[in-house]
């Protein structure tokens, strides 16, 4: 029997380096050149499915562009199973700023968060500044998975999201884990805003004296 | 800050979270600030840290109360009710899905120097000390008057005109005691005060019916609560804010409201920059609460105080049967007061503090100028007090409704158990901000999912 497991993955990034354009390619496969930042989605889901046809479910939460001024919410981070920082290979800047998000995680998320640091925008390795060597180097020493992609041609997309579920922890049972959250069937252990009144509860006790 | 904005909001707490969301999905581009590095305004929940920075003067907190990240402390002590517009409001917006929810184990009421549970269950009510036999009986008929009442029908009115008779006369006509008034007007209607009692009872009946839905509707108590604390709800909206193209700075000092000749708003400033927008919202903090006026323009007046003491525990609340969680109603006149004294309790199961911890809140309205005195009681049923904040905090209204100078000014967080006056309070600025347009609640579009 297969199993699934479901994850709370989080980006992370400087402004424009291509945080929601890596999810489109990865949940829908599509690109978009002129994507101005995204608007009214809350969260998207996709799942991979591994040789052992073990299904893993990310619910991929986008920083809605409040990493612009500093001002992401700790329920950002909060029971982020993953994280994909990422950067813009053709801007050194932006591996700085990776750092500095990798250092915050470290800090507020999960002490068990996988992370993967991930360099985009490989279509234009013309004009690089940061070298695969630098960004690796930096990977290990921290410990962080590493890759490099193409959002826009789609190269190292599916890659770098299957080996983080690779690397996920995929032995306790989904419902013991935080990354399970509202709007999930049976991931939750507290009450359901959007049900009506338990039935058989609702009516005939209402006067309690 | 070089663009210009539709709305600025001042302030994260609730109120203004909720109101900067709704602005957002309505289309408005929405500009919002705090002068605090952390979302919540005065409704914020803090970490250890954070919690010691402000009352005790940025002392570190001690070892043994466990890691700094294990804590979420409200600073106000309020509940979800769970019938209540604020859940109407979490679940219209789709906001539930960044959040949790457990129910508060059990509400109880103080009488006669001991604390009770109010019944939720039908089994519950028989077994409780509450009332005698008769008072039962005569309870009862009570209940059962409220449950049948239909508007329409006058043969469900006994005689009773909601709108007209006082609350008193209904009291009396079903012959309840003081006690019983107490609990029904103060642990179920949940009054503050007995001035209810001398207005028309369509209120009070209103807040019944809410309560009694809302207990019906989990089971436990009436109420639900966010897993990492009350904090969570203004991040919540703020996120949706975000996702609607909201902008969010916090950590930005607000130095001015700048105004033109008219003493219309034009725009507020931080440092040297200003950013200009065609209307502010903000709490009270940011016009001139709490200092001296700025301009000679009063914007807000303070219409009374709350104390608060948030206590740290190491064991549960006797005679609640350790209960995770907790509202104990003390009724005013039980303790001679004008006001009554609310106890909410949280604890490590809503994971807002360190295993075998409990985090009480005891809160009034200051009436006298010994307001700590005035929570003895309340203190008095915690058992040993670990750790104890205490905090006096005005209660501020804005002095105009804003439609002539495009500043509209929420309310601070009053003394009541629940978020309905919040949601009150949105509903009001919203109108102000929209020249009386109401708020109609449009159930969002789930977006797109793969």
């Amino acid at each position: 029997m297969s199993k699934q497991f479901q994850f709370k993955l989080v980006l992370l990034g400087e402004s424009a380096v291509g945080k929601s354009s890596l999810v489109l390619r990865f949940v829908k496969d599509q690109f978009d050149d002129y994507r101005e930042s995204t608007i009214g989605a809350a969260f998207l889901t996709q799942t991979v499915t591994l040789e052992d046809q073990t299904t893993v479910k990310f619910e991929i939460w986008d920083t809605a562009g409040q990493e612009r001024y500093k001002s992401l919410a700790p329920m950002y981070y909060r029971n982020a199973n993953c994280a994909v920082v990422v950067y813009d290979i053709t801007q050194s800047t932006s591996l700085e700023k990776a750092k500095s998000w990798i250092r915050e995680l470290q800090r507020q998320a999960d002490p068990n968060i996988v992370i993967a640091l991930c360099g985009n925008k490989l279509d234009l390795s013309a004009r690089r500044q940061v070298s695969q060597e630098e960004a690796k180097k930096y990977a290990e020493e921290e410990g962080l998975m590493w890759g490099e992609t193409s959002a826009k041609t789609g190269e190292g997309v599916s890659d770098i999201f299957t080996s983080i579920a690779k690397k996920l922890p995929l032995t306790a049972p989904p419902s013991a884990r935080g990354g399970t959250r509202p709007g999930v069937p049976g991931g939750r252990t507290g009450v359901d805003l959007n049900k009506q009144a338990n039935a058989g509860q609702g009516q005939g006790d209402q006067c309690n004296c | 800050m070089d663009e210009e904005y539709d709305v600025i909001v001042l302030g994260t707490g609730l109120t203004e979270c909720i109101l900067s969301g709704l602005l957002s999905v309505e289309g408005k581009k929405v500009l919002h600030m705090d002068r605090n590095d952390y979302y919540g305004g005065d409704s914020a929940s803090l970490n250890l840290t954070q919690l010691y920075r402000k009352f005790r003067d940025g002392a570190s907190p001690p070892q043994d109360l466990g890691r700094d990240r294990d804590y979420a402390v409200d600073l106000i002590p309020k509940f979800i009710i769970a019938s209540g517009e604020l859940t109407r409001i979490l679940v219209h917006t789709d906001v539930t899905r960044y959040l949790e929810f457990k129910q508060i184990a059990g509400s109880f009421v103080y009488r006669d120097g001991k604390i009770s549970k109010v019944p939720s269950t039908e089994m519950e009510a028989v077994k409780s000390p509450l009332m005698g036999l008769f008072e039962k009986r005569r309870a009862k008929k009570f209940f059962e008057f409220l449950q049948t009442w239909k508007d329409e029908d006058p043969a469900t009115h006994q005689g009773i005109d909601l709108d007209k008779d006082t609350m008193s006369t209904v009291y009396e006509k079903f012959g309840l005691e003081p006690g019983t008034q107490d609990f029904i007007g103060h642990a179920m209607a949940l009054y503050l005060d007995d001035d209810y009692k001398k207005k028309p009872a369509r209120p009070t009946y209103e807040r019944i019916v809410l309560y009694t839905s809302s207990m019906a509707r989990y089971g436990k108590s009436p109420y639900i609560y966010p897993l990492y604390g009350l904090g969570e709800l203004p991040q919540a909206f703020a996120r949706l804010s975000a996702i609607y193209g909201g902008t969010y700075m916090l950590d930005k000092p607000i130095d001015e409201i700048v105004t033109d000749a008219d003493g219309k708003f034009v725009g507020v400033r931080s440092g040297n920059e200003t950013v200009k927008a065609k209307q502010v919202v903000g709490d009270p903090s940011y016009f001139g609460a709490g200092k001296a006026q700025e301009g000679g323009k009063v914007r807000v007046i303070e219409e009374g105080k709350v104390v608060r003491a948030i206590c740290f525990l190491k064991h549960p609340i006797p005679g609640t049967d350790d209960a995770d969680s907790a509202q104990i109603i003390i009724p005013q006149n039980q303790v001679g007061r004008r006001n009554d004294i609310y106890v909410a309790l949280v604890s490590s199961t809503h994971n807002v503090c360190a295993k075998d911890v409990y985090v009480a809140i005891v809160s009034t309205v200051v009436e006298t100028d010994r307001p700590e005195q005035e929570i003895q009681p309340g203190l008095a049923l915690l058992g040993p007090i670990h750790e104890k904040f205490v905090s006096v905090s005005s209660l501020y209204t804005p002095t105009s409704t804003g439609e002539t100078d495009n500043i509209f000014i929420t309310r601070s967080y009053d003394a009541t158990s629940h978020f309905e006056t919040v949601v009150d309070d949105v509903h009001d600025v919203w109108k102000r901000i929209f020249g009386g347009k109401e708020l109609v609640l449009k159930k969002r579009d789930v977006q797109v999912e793969a």
